[in-house]
Parts: C-alpha cells; sequence; structure tokens
C-alpha cells in the first residue's frame, strides 16, 4: 500500500509540477498583486450564497448590463436549484423586461416581443460592431465566462473593479483610458463602473463599492459555472464512493496474494 | 509462453461458440490463465489504467459528440450547452477533459516504466514501437480535440501547429493549403479534424490490440530484467493481476476524481474560454501540458524548418532507443551508472515542459537550449556509451530466487 | 492454495462478495449519467410549454403553433361548426369520442395538427365534413376533429392544456 501511495504522491507531485508552469503564464506586465478574497464557493465543499447572487444580479443588471452581455445565461437559469434561486413569477417579471426580436410573423417580418424565461438574457447590443460603435471602438467582452476565461478569475475580477485609482507620477494614460492596477498594462477603457451606493439594495445590504464588487464578482462565478452546488456534492459521494471500494479492493487483493508471499 | 491454454468449455452454448469462433479459449489464454511474473510491481498496472482511459475517452467522446456542433458559429455555444443544458453534460464534458490529461500522464509512467526496467530490450523492441504509434495517435487525437473546442487557444494552437508544416521546402505551402481546406484554420479546418478526431481513437485501439499481441508472445518484462524461468517464477494473471490492476483503477480514479470534481480547469488554460477570434491573438500559446517539453524543443532552435526537424527527432528517437541501449542488462535495478542518467533525463524532461510553458526569451530560452541538446544526449551519446563502459550488478539467479548468494539456502521460493 | 479453516472460506467469500457487490453499485451509478444525458436537456425541456395568447383570433380564424416540434391548431369556431360538431352520432365514429370530451371551452378547439395515419399535416377547412382534409392519403376530420373518411385510425390528438385566462392558453 505505502509503494502505491508513494506511487501516487509521486504522480500528484508530477502533475502539480506540471500544472504550476501554466498556472505562472505571466502577461507582459502584471498589475500589482490580487486582492484575495475568501469566496464562499470556494474549496471542495464550497457553496454560492444565494442572497449574494440576487445582490449581484442587481448589480449586474443595474449597472453592467448596458454594455456587457451574459449570452450563455438563460432567464430560466435564474430560478434554477444552485443559482440565486429567484421564484418563477419573479423570473417571469425579469425577462419580460426585455425585448426580444423574434419571428417572421405570418407577413414575413421580424418582430419585437417581450422576453421569456426560455429565452437568453437580451444583449445589450445586437452585434460585436454596434458595441465597438457605442464604445469608442472598444468592444465590452461578454461575462458568461469571465471569472473562467482570466487566472485566479474571482480574485482578477474583484482586484481589477477595486483597482481603480489615479496614474501615478510619469504615467500618461492613452486617450480615452482609465488607469487601474490589476488590468494588465494598467490601462484600460472601460470606466470604473462602480462606485459606493450606485445601487440600492432590496435586501438592505449596504452597498459600498468594495460589497458591489464581491457580489457580481460571485454571481459572475455563477454564470460561469452555473453546476459548481452539483459539482461539489456529486464528488463528495464519488470520493467517499471510490475510498470505500478501494479499501474492499485492497483487502481482496491482498487476500489473493496471501500465498505469494 | 504465450497463451497456450488447456481451457475446455464445460456449457453447451460455450461449446458451440468454442468451435466456431474460438474467443473464449483466446480470452481465457490472454486475460485469465496467461502466466505473468510474480514480481511485478505496481509500475506495472499502468497498462491496464491505460486502457480504462482509453475506453473512459471513447465513451464520454461518443456522448459528447451527441451534443456537439462543429461548426465555427456553434462549436464553442455548443460546448456550453453541454455544460449547462444536456443532463450530467458538465460532468461528461470534465471527464472527457480531465481524461486526457489523464491519459497522458499514465502513458509518460507507462514508457518511463519501460525506459528503467529496458522493456524495450530484445524480444521486445516492437511492443515498444507499437507502443510509441499509439503514444503519437495520442497526441495527434489530442491535438484534435482540443481544436473542437474553438477557444481562442484552440484556434491559435492550431495555427501555430499547422503553420508548421509551412515550413517544409518546396511543398510547404501546398501543403499548408490542403490541411486547412482554405487560406487559414477555418470551418474547413474544423470539420475535418472532427472527423479525425472521432476515427483516431479507434486506430489507437487497433494499435494497442497489436501491442498486447505482441506482448504475449515473450509475456511480461519484470522488474529484475531477467527471463521467466518456468512456473515457479508466475503466477496466472486471473486473479493475481486482475485484482491488482482493478485496484489499481480504483485508486487512479480517485485521483482523476479530485481533478474532475474538484479542480476540473487547473490543466487547462484560462484563455480557452473565450470564443476564438482570428483578429486577437492571445499574448501567450501554449499547448496542453502534456505536449510542453516537444514544444520547448521545437522553440529552442532559432530556424522554423530546423525546429520543426528537431521536435520531430525528439520523438523520433524514442522509436530508435531499443537500438540505442547497448546494455545487455534490462533493469535499472542493476545498472548503477544508467540509474542515475534514468532519474537526471526524467528532471530534464520536467524541465522542458516547465520551459514549454514560458515565454521564450531570456534565461528561459538559454535553459530551454540546454535541457533540449542533453534531452539528445541522452538518447544519442549517452545510452549508446553507458552500456559499453558500465558494470552491472550481478543478476539474481531466478524471479523465485531473488536474493542471491548467502540468503539463498535461507530463503526458499 | 491452502484449505484453510471452516471458517476462512466464508470470510474470504464475504470479502468477495461485498467487494463484488460494491463494484456492481458503483457500476450502475456511474452508468446513469451516460443514459440519462440521453433525456431532454433543459434547454429542450423549457421550450416544452408554451403559451399563447387568443384575443387576436376571432371567431372563424384559426392559428398553427409550434409546439415541442409539431404543428398546433388552434381554431375559433363558430357556433355553427360547434353545433354540427355535437350532432354527429358517438357510436358510428371510428374513433368514438364526444365533442365534448376533446374541447374545455366549446370555441376553442385545440389540437396537434399531425394525421394520424402516417403523420402529414392535414390542410384546414377542407374536406367533406367541414373539418380538415389530409391530402397525403385522403383522410376527412370533422369540425371537431374527428376521424370520418380515409384511413387515419384516430382523431387528432389533443395535448394537454390549460386556460390561464380568458385570452391564454398554455399547451404543455
Amino acid at each position: 500500500m505505502k509503494h502505491k501511495m508513494q506511487i501516487k504522491l509521486r504522480s500528484t507531485l508530477l502533475a502539480a509540477a506540471l500544472a504550476l508552469p501554466l498556472a505562472g503564464t505571466a502577461q507582459a506586465s502584471e498589475g500589482a498583486a490580487l486582492k484575495h478574497v475568501d469566496w464562499s464557493f470556494s474549496g471542495p465543499f464550497g457553496t454560492f450564497d444565494r442572497a449574494q447572487l440576487k445582490r449581484g444580479f442587481q448589480v449586474y443588471k443595474e449597472v453592467c448590463a448596458a454594455c456587457h452581455s451574459i449570452k450563455y445565461v438563460s432567464y430560466r437559469n435564474l430560478s434554477e436549484a444552485g443559482g440565486p434561486q429567484f421564484s418563477e413569477a419573479e423570473v417571469k417579471a425579469i425577462a419580460a423586461a426585455g425585448t426580444v426580436t423574434d419571428g417572421p410573423n405570418a407577413d414575413g417580418e421580424m418582430f419585437e416581443r417581450p422576453a421569456e424565461p426560455k429565452d437568453r438574457i437580451v444583449k445589450p447590443f445586437p452585434n460585436d460592431n454596434a458595441a465597438r460603435a457605442a464604445n469608442n471602438g472598444a468592444l465590452p467582452p461578454d461575462l458568461s465566462l469571465m471569472t473562467k476565461a482570466r487566472k485566479n478569475g474571482p480574485d482578477y475580477l474583484y482586484s481589477l473593479l477595486t483597482g481603480y485609482g489615479d496614474a501615478p507620477e510619469g504615467v500618461v494614460l492613452a486617450d480615452g483610458m482609465n488607469y487601474n492596477h490589476t488590468f494588465p498594462g494598467q490601462q484600460i477603457a472601460m470606466p470604473a463602473p462602480l462606485s459606493d451606493d450606485q445601487v440600492t439594495y432590496e435586501d438592505g445590504t449596504a452597498a459600498s463599492l468594495d460589497q458591489m464588487a464581491q457580489d457580481v464578482t460571485a454571481f459572475l462565478m455563477w454564470t460561469a459555472e452555473p453546476k459548481l452546488e452539483d459539482r461539489h456534492k456529486l464528488g463528495f459521494k464519488v470520493i467517499i464512493f471510490l475510498s470505500i471500494l478501494a479499501g474492499l479492493l485492497f483487502a481482496t487483493y491482498k487476500r489473493i496474494w496471501k500465498d505469494q508471499h | 509462453m504465450s497463451g497456450h491454454t488447456e481451457f475446455q468449455p464445460t456449457s453447451a452454448p460455450a461449446k458451440w461458440l468454442e468451435r466456431r469462433l474460438p474467443i473464449l479459449s483466446l480470452m481465457h489464454g490472454a486475460a485469465i490463465a496467461f502466466p505473468t511474473p510474480k514480481n511485478l510491481n505496481y509500475w506495472w498496472t499502468f497498462g491496464g489504467i491505460l486502457m480504462f482511459c482509453l475506453g473512459v475517452q471513447i465513451i464520454t467522446g461518443v456522448i459528447l459528440v451527441m451534443h456537439y456542433t462543429p461548426h465555427v458559429d456553434m462549436a464553442f455555444a455548443s460546448v456550453e450547452h453541454i455544460m449547462r443544458d444536456v443532463n450530467y453534460g458538465w460532468l461528461i464534458r470534465y471527464i472527457h477533459a480531465n481524461g486526457a490529461s489523464m491519459f497522458f500522464l499514465a502513458v509518460y509512467i507507462h514508457m518511463f516504466r519501460g525506459l528503467y526496467y529496458g522493456s524495450y530490450k530484445e524480444p521486445r523492441e516492437l511492443i515498444w514501437i507499437l507502443g510509441m504509434v499509439s503514444y503519437l495517435l495520442m497526441t495527434a487525437a489530442a491535438f484534435f480535440g482540443y481544436v473542437l473546442v474553438w477557444g481562442q487557444m484552440s484556434f491559435w494552437g492550431a495555427t501555430v501547429i499547422t503553420n508548421l508544416f509551412g515550413a517544409i521546402p518546396l511543398v510547404g505551402d501546398y501543403l499548408l493549403a490542403l490541411l486547412w481546406g482554405g487560406f487559414s484554420v477555418d470551418n474547413p479546418t474544423l470539420n475535418r479534424l472532427f472527423s479525425l478526431h472521432y476515427l483516431v481513437p479507434f486506430l489507437i485501439a487497433g494499435v494497442v490490440v497489436l501491442h498486447i499481441w505482441a506482448l504475449h508472445v515473450p509475456g511480461n518484462n519484470n522488474p529484475l530484467g531477467i527471463d521467466v524461468k518456468g512456473p515457479q517464477d508466475t503466477v496466472t494473471f486471473h486473479p493475481y493481476y486482475t485484482m491488482k490492476d482493478t485496484f489499481a483503477v480504483v485508486m487512479f480514479m480517485l485521483f482523476f476524481a479530485l481533478f474532475v470534481f474538484y479542480a476540473p480547469n487547473m490543466l487547462g488554460e484560462p484563455d480557452n474560454y473565450i470564443e476564438a477570434n482570428r483578429l486577437s491573438t492571445p499574448a501567450h500559446i501554449v499547448p496542453e501540458w502534456y505536449l510542453l517539453p516537444f514544444y520547448a524543443i521545437l522553440r529552442s532552435i532559432p530556424d522554423k524548418l530546423l525546429g520543426v526537424i528537431a521536435m520531430g527527432v525528439a520523438i523520433f528517437v524514442l522509436f530508435l532507443v531499443p537500438w540505442l541501449d547497448t546494455s545487455k542488462v534490462r533493469s535499472a535495478r542493476f545498472r548503477p551508472l544508467y540509474k542515475q542518467f534514468f532519474w537526471i533525463f526524467l528532471i530534464d524532461a520536467l524541465i522542458l515542459g516547465y520551459i514549454g510553458a514560458k515565454p521564450a526569451e531570456g534565461m528561459y530560452l538559454l535553459a530551454g537550449r540546454i535541457a533540449t541538446a542533453y534531452y539528445f544526449a541522452h538518447f544519442f551519446i549517452i545510452m549508446p556509451i553507458l552500456g559499453l563502459v558500465e558494470t552491472p550488478k550481478p543478476l539474481p539467479e531466478s524471479i523465485s530466487k531473488p536474493v542471491l548468494g548467502h540468503a539463498a539456502s535461507g530463503k526458499a521460493a | 492454495m491452502t484449505t484453510g479453516h471452516a471458517e476462512e472460506p466464508t470470510r474470504r467469500d464475504f470479502l468477495y462478495i461485498a467487494t463484488g457487490a460494491v463494484a456492481a453499485i458503483g457500476a450502475g451509478a456511474l452508468a446513469w449519467p451516460f443514459i440519462h444525458q440521453l433525456n431532454p436537456d433543459a434547454s429542450v425541456k423549457a421550450l416544452a410549454s408554451i403559451e399563447i395568447d387568443l384575443s387576436a383570433i376571432t371567431e372563424g380564424a384559426a392559428i398553427t403553433v409550434t409546439w415541442r416540434g409539431k404543428p398546433v391548431f388552434i381554431r375559433h369556431r363558430t357556433a355553427a361548426e360547434i353545433a354540427a360538431a355535437g350532432e354527429v352520432k358517438i357510436e358510428e365514429l371510428r374513433d368514438p369520442q364526444a365533442d365534448s370530451d376533446r374541447v374545455q371551452k366549446p370555441q376553442w378547439l385545440i389540437m396537434v395538427g399531425v394525421c394520424t395515419h402516417l403523420g402529414c399535416v392535414p390542410l384546414g377547412q377542407k374536406g367533406d365534413f367541414g373539418g380538415w382534409f389530409c391530402p397525403c392519403h385522403g383522410s376527412h376530420y370533422d369540425t371537431s376533429g374527428r376521424i370520418r373518411l380515409g384511413p387515419a385510425p384516430n382523431n387528432l390528438a389533443i395535448p394537454e392544456y390549460v386556460f390561464l385566462d380568458d385570452n391564454r392558453v398554455k399547451i404543455g
């Protein structure tokens, strides 16, 4: 057993050693070290905080949705288990606030209708060119997967949202750019999106910049990994089961080999 | 030594089948009665683990294809559809993606086992070569599969690797257009790589059959590297090794499960969660970890064509190992010098892997070049010379009598 | 192999049986996701029901909507059509069914527009019975969508539906 453990340990170290280089794929000029938050969803037993996800959705809707889409999320996901878990009635109302182009109708024309839970969350711009045109040529990226599309995604997002400040001595900002400690190159086209009390939270939580940054980041972790809680729950059962099975198989193996050693 | 069996079917249906297609006696000879050295250690379980990995990849892959759309406008979205809407889609996708990494981890351990214990030596050269063929097919399958996600790394990795073929003199450009099906990596490329990605694992399965068939002629090597002398040195494959292999596979599954459930994206690249954009190149184009050593070798040569050739030779040299190693002794246990160079080579391979993920500049480039030079030195210089100059330790009498001389009188078989 | 005491085989067998049982349970649990992934996924199930606004459909008019990939006829029947449907002798029908069993509100006829013969889409307000006519093999349906003539064995199917209010119906 010990030898097998040594092999597994060596394999783990091997895998970790090989994973480290990937963990270290650095950008040209990294900003300040990332701020770290103790997210509720991190770790093997991590779960989402429903209230936080609801607040995060509110921040997205009231602040970010003007420019950023979350096109892989459907309205119905907002009421499914493992997410903010709005009620079905709430989701219908949220959806109905959006407009979807449908058709062609019997006359052959496209028409607009209120969104329904089954629709994807409505995008602020019909296509990338329209998005660029409205944003001085910069394209606000889709945020569905943002926390997985950046190294240390959640900490990176949080650090970016709270990382705005005045450019230090000697740094000249290019036209239309803003200084951000975290963004690679320290110059970002997006102006600081959050400020204290910008949003009035429905659950009464104080909407400080820091709070909103955490909440919207947690929400975006959910949009990127809606199955996170399912994954953790099933993982626990699988690990326990495999451990039991491994134990039984080891005993079987030892029993069979008893006469050989 | 091959699967001779006195298997006689007892039931009527079994007798009917056996007379027409002797598959039962074949399976009995190969997997039940097969005499296997009794001293195999856990490094020998990785063959079974590899078969498990191939099965997992094929099954999860076939299922993923039920939900995937191989078109540039829909591929990325279809993968997200699998992750979000398909029942247990997230599980099947994460098993498949991490399964590829597990597959390569197992194959590297399996190959290093071969290098350490001299499993490639006469009469097992062809087993080694068939294994190398299936390793090559694995790298092809993995490369094709990674492109199918159609993320930034998929697209740009495909662009970089296919552009290598443009380095071939005279026919390079024509070959590129042939591979791409167009003027750049685009929809025709995606579609053909999809088809090939589905095909290659079944080619691997075929080569594996030959690999095991070739193995069953001389039978397994063992940690001592000495031949089996008789039945006292072996046990039947079942139940001794069937159960040991099953235990090993379950331990492997535990390790695998840790990645799938708790770190499913740790071995991957964040950039591949961004849809492919042909107008924006990622800052660092990196292949998956298991291709990094060869990527490092490719980038350490400043000339494009020579870099491609160096990478090719780095892989091809592995085919020549049975002839490059001149030692008459198989197992590194009895080769004190080779053993040390084996570990140095392993460290060199890890260094190459580390370098492969770094930008090809400065200290990284220098280290990569040294490591590349050492890689070739190990095969072309060290391996041939060692066999001629090394004094091996005395080999034991037999597997049943592994302790030589003074203790032999005390310890019975 | 040693013969062992009488006790030993029982302990050994128990271990083997326990291991085999746990492995079998594991295999079953492992198989379930691979089977369940074939079941309709969440995006398909989201389309499992549709809500239709009936206010625009005047008396004597009909619309066709797509539900679960199939056409559904929604017809605002006239009094004459309702009366004709009620007058038919049930026993004479190939697929006996009263009109009242086929509608929740008599003026709204909602049925799956797929001919029960071989699946073509029947044409509305055609045929010998004032209802639908299937051009593929000549099945005639009446004003209640019941088969009256031709090769189709059954009446046009009625989907599951519920009226959310007087002007909205949810199908499925």
